[in-house]
């Protein structure tokens, strides 16, 4: 028998990101509306709610929670902000590679300042001339000496001007076949955030490029071994930022269903609420049953990762179905609000602008179906 | 050392407040479609402890009367940082009105044992009588000072608080041990943290019922509960628009009177 039940714990867990995305982010989202720029209030109040430890074990300082607790908590704050939902899920993302491929000595170097949001982290891999295809990537290491000479630019990375420790892929510049990732850290010469991008949604979430010109990058920052770096992004970035980006849009679409419910009961039509008409009861029914499976989809990969097993696969399904889902409940829901939902101060409107920032973060519907006929071929 | 009970209570979700409906036959609340949640003001009151807690040197127990799932709230009290949850948790305290739960409740705490301040929410977002924190302090034959909203003078054997009143507050100074029952203007509650959630798996949270607080069953519950409702309605609310008409003066008398007639103004 499947037990489909969260524990009493994971529905405390639940409370609590509800409780912090509703008093310590909800107050902040017009700012990031209007600036187009995370609000250090909320980065400054997601580590003070340890939102930064979650799924850092407790011997490097972190909370040890896991991957289903993760989810819930990137979901609960995506039905408040996506774009700060964006950014948490980032963090982990960022500090993934450190915890599967990271020395140990790299683990106490890292973690502990990563887990108590002294450092923010972040991964880099997409460049201009690849990110989908992670081989098309042109920066590039040279050995000298002890060090490594980087040379290049990432671009469309999340957390880019707010991270202090960021992990990049590179290529060696002899051997073209050969890739290997670093820990870039903020200060370290060369290594800056350049060009920060103004999006058409999760405006609260920085977005930008990287660059870096001969950084010096010490021995002890190589992640993984040398050469075998693609292992170390995609690893990260099949599991944890495709999983991440599941919960950013479960919470769009539980959203959309919640304004949708809300302004259904209450905007009355022919003497009657909207929600008694069946066309509008249709796009409900749509919305919730699109929810509950993404939900199945994605809590079900979360439960494997828990397990310690592969599920990137499975990220790949969820991550498609659910933020294709999310594009049409916020279709819908704009839809349902008529002409309110085509104005900014109505919630739903964002909610439409967040759901395209979902589709392209993290891999494309496009390669999830690569990735998911590759796993249907196998 | 501070020894501090507060009195919590699992009450349905406001925010799901349009799915409480009324048994016709019983009168009471049909509540089992509502998640139950920690009442408001009980936070409050929770909050008061912690911050007592983290300023002197201090013990929390948190006592709740309610089914088993209510265990669910003396949980997230421990996660807040309380040190021991107490459950009075027995079929034969179900349908209790407020006299029955302070007197089960007044048990639950001379079963604690020793306490110096028993902190309760003013009033809960259900039943909302305001009775069960002084009738507590009437079975524990100690004082109560009800709506408190700021904690002037704390520490020793006699504190000063101020309590609310409706045009203005009283400034009372009250000898330990004391019941206190709190408003919402008392302080922010804090929200639950993910650490707080950990530190709670190793919290106990003790279940008595009936025989373990060697109570008589004519005594709890319905049966100890004097309180007999003849009528409970649903009321619903509707939103109607009205246009007025006349010249600029003529609108405003009259809405100025509708106003005065519906006893907004």
């Amino acid at each position: 028998m499947i037990d489909f039940t969260f524990t009493e714990e994971q529905e405390m867990f639940r409370k609590a990101a509800r409780e912090f995305a509703e008093t310590r982010v909800a107050p902040k989202v017009p700012e990031m509306e209007e600036t187009g720029k995370a609000s250090k209030e909320v980065v400054k109040a997601m580590v003070e709610a340890e939102m930064t430890a979650l799924t850092i074990p407790e011997e490097y300082g972190g909370l040890g929670l896991g991957y289903t607790a993760r989810l819930i908590a990137v979901e609960e704050v995506s039905k408040v902000s996506v774009a700060t939902g964006m950014m948490l899920q980032v963090f982990a993302l960022g500090i993934e590679p450190i915890l599967q491929f990271g020395s140990e000595e790299q683990k106490k170097r890292f973690l502990p300042a990563l887990a108590k949001g002294e450092r923010l982290a972040g991964t880099a891999v997409t460049e201009a001339t690849g990110g989908s295809d992670p081989t098309g990537i042109r920066s590039t290491y040279k050995k000298d000496g002890d060090d490594y000479i980087l040379n290049g630019r990432k671009c469309f990375i999340t957390n880019s001007h707010i991270g202090d420790t960021i992990t990049i892929l590179a290529r060696d510049e002899e051997d073209p076949k050969a890739f290997s990732t670093f820990i870039m850290e903020k200060g370290m010469e060369g290594f800056k955030a350049t060009h920060e991008e103004n999006k058409v949604g999760m405006r609260g979430c920085n977005t930008g490029e990287l660059a870096y010109e001969n950084c010096r990058v010490p021995q002890e920052n190589l992640l993984g071994a040398e050469g075998k770096g693609i292992r170390v992004a995609l690893g990260a970035i099949g599991e944890v930022g495709r999983g991440g980006m599941v919960g950013c849009a479960l919470g769009l679409q539980a959203a959309c269903l919640e304004a949708s419910v809300k302004f259904a009961n209450e905007r009355i039509l022919y003497g009657k609420p909207i929600s008694r008409l069946q066309t509008i009861q249709n796009k409900l029914a749509d919305m919730k049953i699109d929810l509950e499976a993404g939900f199945l989809l994605g809590y079900r990969a979360a439960a494997m990762q828990d397990k310690g097993e592969r599920c990137s696969n499975e990220f790949a399904a969820a991550k498609y179905f659910t933020t294709e889902a999310a594009q049409r409940a916020a279709k819908m829901a704009v839809d349902i609000h008529g002409g309110y939902g085509c104005m900014e101060e109505c919630a739903v409107s964002r909610y439409l602008r967040d759901s395209f920032v979902l589709g392209p973060s993290a891999g494309t519907s496009d390669i999830m179906k690569v990735i998911v006929a590759r796993w249907a071929l196998s | 050392m501070l020894k501090i009970v507060v009195c919590v209570k699992a009450v349905p979700d406001p925010k799901e407040a349009q799915k409480i409906k009324i048994d016709p036959v019983t009168k009471t609340l049909m509540r089992c479609d509502v998640p139950l949640v920690l009442n408001l003001m009980d936070k409050n009151a929770m909050e008061a402890a912690l911050q007592l807690k983290e300023q002197l040197d201090a013990h929390i127990t948190v006592l709740s009367m309610g089914p088993p799932p209510a265990g669910n709230i003396v949980k997230e009290c421990l996660a807040l940082g309380a040190d021991r949850g107490c459950l009075l948790t027995d079929q034969a305290f179900g349908g209790a009105d407020a006299y029955a739960t302070a007197y089960t409740l007044a048990k639950g705490i001379e079963q604690i044992g020793e306490y110096d301040v028993v902190l309760c929410g003013m009033a809960s977002s259900d039943g909302s009588t305001e009775w069960v924190g002084p009738q507590i302090a009437t079975f524990l034959k100690i004082p109560v000072v009800t709506r408190v909203k700021e904690l002037v003078e704390y520490g020793g054997q006699w504190w000063k608080v101020k309590a609310g009143m409706e045009n203005g507050y009283r400034l009372v100074q009250v000898k330990l041990p004391t019941v206190l029952t709190v408003s919402r203007e008392l302080n922010t509650p804090r929200t639950l943290s993910f650490s707080g959630i950990i530190k709670a798996r190793k919290k106990e949270i003790a279940e008595w019922g009936i025989n373990q607080l060697g109570l008589l069953e004519e005594t709890v519950g319905q049966k100890g509960s004097p309180t007999i409702v003849s009528n409970l309605d649903s009321i619903a609310s509707r939103r109607t628009v009205e246009i007025i008409s006349g010249t600029r003066e003529e609108k405003a008398e009259q809405l100025v009177k509708k106003l005065a007639d519906a006893g907004v103004i």
